[in-house]
């Protein structure tokens, strides 16, 4: 279990993560989600006791993470899997840590069998790896110490579609097994088939969270027909509020019977209606954390479509 | 497949997972970080090999005895100026390399960790006090010696005091590294210090602070003379500015600070 509880976190006067609170339960998936600089990593920071929250408690497996006699053998925390030693041998990253937390050495190797880094890349210095080659050695970091939940900070960042749907096999049996899961990701799309609850993060204030059911019952209706500004109108009249939708269409925030009624009364031909689904998720995803627009960068819908 | 998914059972309850790491397996955790990344062994290599060529090169200079006293301290040298380097980046690269994100990550309280890393500290000291002295005492075999009976002998203060000495050069240079964080600035303070101070020495009205605060002459006697109360005065006053506050500042830093 973990459980974050009104955290709060201010830097320099900036309020970066406001009254935070979610609850991770055993046996669960929580895909933590946000556009990048929306507080995501702070959280998890101070979940894994490396920054002091100014308001609110982080609480992992019913205490304080930092009064875990031996935290890596309860909890796998992997916060940027750059952060390893750069002249380090990958499989010695591991041995160290094992040896750290008290693991036999041959469970080092049964670990790189299992995240797929073979004997000449595990003797390889971590500086020659790739982005990919981190995320496998992180993830395998933070399952040496046979944890019962893990932490994980972005780690689809830099996997390859193959790696990506891996990383869900793995995480996905963990969690069947009884393990506790919380993971962030900036992409919606990372995450939605993998995690049983999400939580939306934005200008670090807790915007939406529910299952993957609950959030896409509150996401709309969408419909499409050929006749897309007729459509419109149509909505309109009916005062239907109408958003465009991705690939064409709408998603509209009424439920599937009164957008129908709208269209027969204004004799428009319907193409497509129903619930808006997984592009309803998207578009609420976009909309919900369309505040942060910090950067200038593509928006995190965008990037990834 | 059965090793692959035992390795996947999450801990729900913790099976004899309880125990806090000793400070003792911390220290080997410590001491294996020092020595298992390629600055580490390299500079450690470089160490031996720079003894050695001290030890080989010394019947080659003029007026050099082929005593082990005169070849060890001599040879000590090498050690006594790049060791302190390991220890410096020990503590740096927890931040420069953000392995800190790790190591607090497994070991919460932050004061033991550094405690660990002055602990091996000392223990690789000593380590390599032991080698330096069996380098020169090989040296000293095969260069032969006079008939005068002095060829091996090793007064008893020198061997205490150059333990010592390469102990708190150890110490200083993780205090240094735990206070500034960073390898550049501490390397390049750490080489600087003693070149300022030997500036300053040479202004009259600073030469009475010197005697107190310039290692290079206070500590030095540690290895060329029995030390007297007014050096021992002199060296611990050295020792307390120039170890024991960077340890200090260090640690205040270390636990109060955010782990990035």
């Amino acid at each position: 279990m973990i459980e974050s509880q009104n955290l709060t976190k201010r830097f320099g006067g900036r309020t970066v993560v406001d009254d935070v609170s979610f609850l991770v339960e055993p046996g669960t998936v929580t895909g933590f989600l946000g556009a990048n600089g929306a507080g995501k990593t702070t959280t998890l920071r101070m979940l894994a006791g490396l920054s002091e929250p100014d308001g609110g408690q982080a609480i992992v497996l019913g205490g304080r993470y930092r009064d875990l006699p031996n935290p890596g053998r309860r909890v796998g925390v992997l916060l940027d899997a750059s952060a390893q030693h750069a002249g380090r041998r990958g499989r010695e990253a591991l041995a160290v840590s094992a040896q750290l937390m008290g693991v036999d050495q041959e469970r080092v190797d049964i670990l790189l069998d299992l995240v797929g880094l073979d004997r000449s890349a595990a003797r390889k210095r971590v500086r020659n790896y790739s982005l990919g080659m981190r995320q496998r050695l992180g993830i395998a970091h933070a399952l040496l110490g046979d944890p019962g939940a893990l932490i994980l900070d972005e780690p689809a960042n830099g996997l390859d579609p193959p790696g990506m749907r891996w990383m869900r096999e793995l995480l996905r049996d963990f969690a069947d097994r009884g393990g506790t899961v919380l993971l962030s990701s900036h992409l919606l799309n990372e995450v939605e088939l993998l995690a049983d609850r999400l939580v939306i993060i934005d200008l670090g204030r807790i915007v939406a969270a529910g299952s993957h059911a609950e959030l896409l019952a509150g996401s709309g209706t969408l419909v499409r027909a050929e006749d897309d500004q007729a459509l419109r109108r149509a909505l309109e009249a009916g005062g239907l509020p109408v958003r465009a939708a991705s690939e064409g269409g709408f998603v509209v925030d009424a439920e599937p019977g009164r957008v129908g009624r709208a269209a027969l009364a204004a004799g428009v031909a319907v193409s497509q209606l129903g619930p808006a689904g997984s592009a309803g998720l998207e578009q609420l995803f976009f909309d919900l954390t369309a505040g942060a627009g910090n950067g200038g960068g593509p928006n995190p819908v965008e990037a990834n479509s | 497949m059965s090793s692959l998914s035992t390795a996947l059972e999450p801990q729900v309850t913790a099976r004899g997972a309880g125990a806090r790491p000793s400070l003792f397996r911390l220290t080997g955790v410590e001491l294996r970080k020092m020595v298992d990344t390629r600055a580490g062994s390299w500079l450690l290599a470089a160490i031996v090999l720079l003894t050695i060529a001290t030890v080989v090169a010394r019947p080659f200079i003029d007026g050099s005895d082929s005593s082990l006293r005169g070849s060890f301290v001599d040879a000590s040298q090498v050690a006594q100026t790049f060791l302190p380097i390991v220890g410096i980046l020990l503590v740096t690269s927890e931040w420069s390399q953000r392995t800190a994100l790790i190591t607090f990550a497994l070991v919460p309280q932050r004061a033991r960790v550094l405690t660990a890393k002055l602990n091996a500290g000392v223990v690789l000291a000593a380590a390599a006090w032991v080698v330096i002295l069996a380098i020169t005492a090989v040296g000293t075999a095969f260069a032969g010696g006079d008939e005068h009976g002095a060829t091996w002998s090793l007064p008893g203060w020198l061997i205490g005091q150059s333990a010592l000495y390469l102990a708190v050069l150890m110490l200083g240079g993780i205090g240094l590294g735990a206070a500034l964080q960073s390898p550049a600035p501490a390397i390049v303070l750490y080489f600087l210090l003693p070149l300022g101070f030997a500036a300053l020495g040479a202004i009259p009205a600073l030469d009475g602070l010197a005697r107190w605060l310039d290692g290079t002459q206070t500590l030095e006697p540690l290895v060329n003379e029995r030390m007297g109360a007014a050096d021992w005065a002199h060296a611990g006053t050295t020792l307390a500015v120039w170890m024991a506050l960077p340890v200090l500042v260090g640690l205040w830093r270390i636990t109060h600070s955010e782990v990035n």
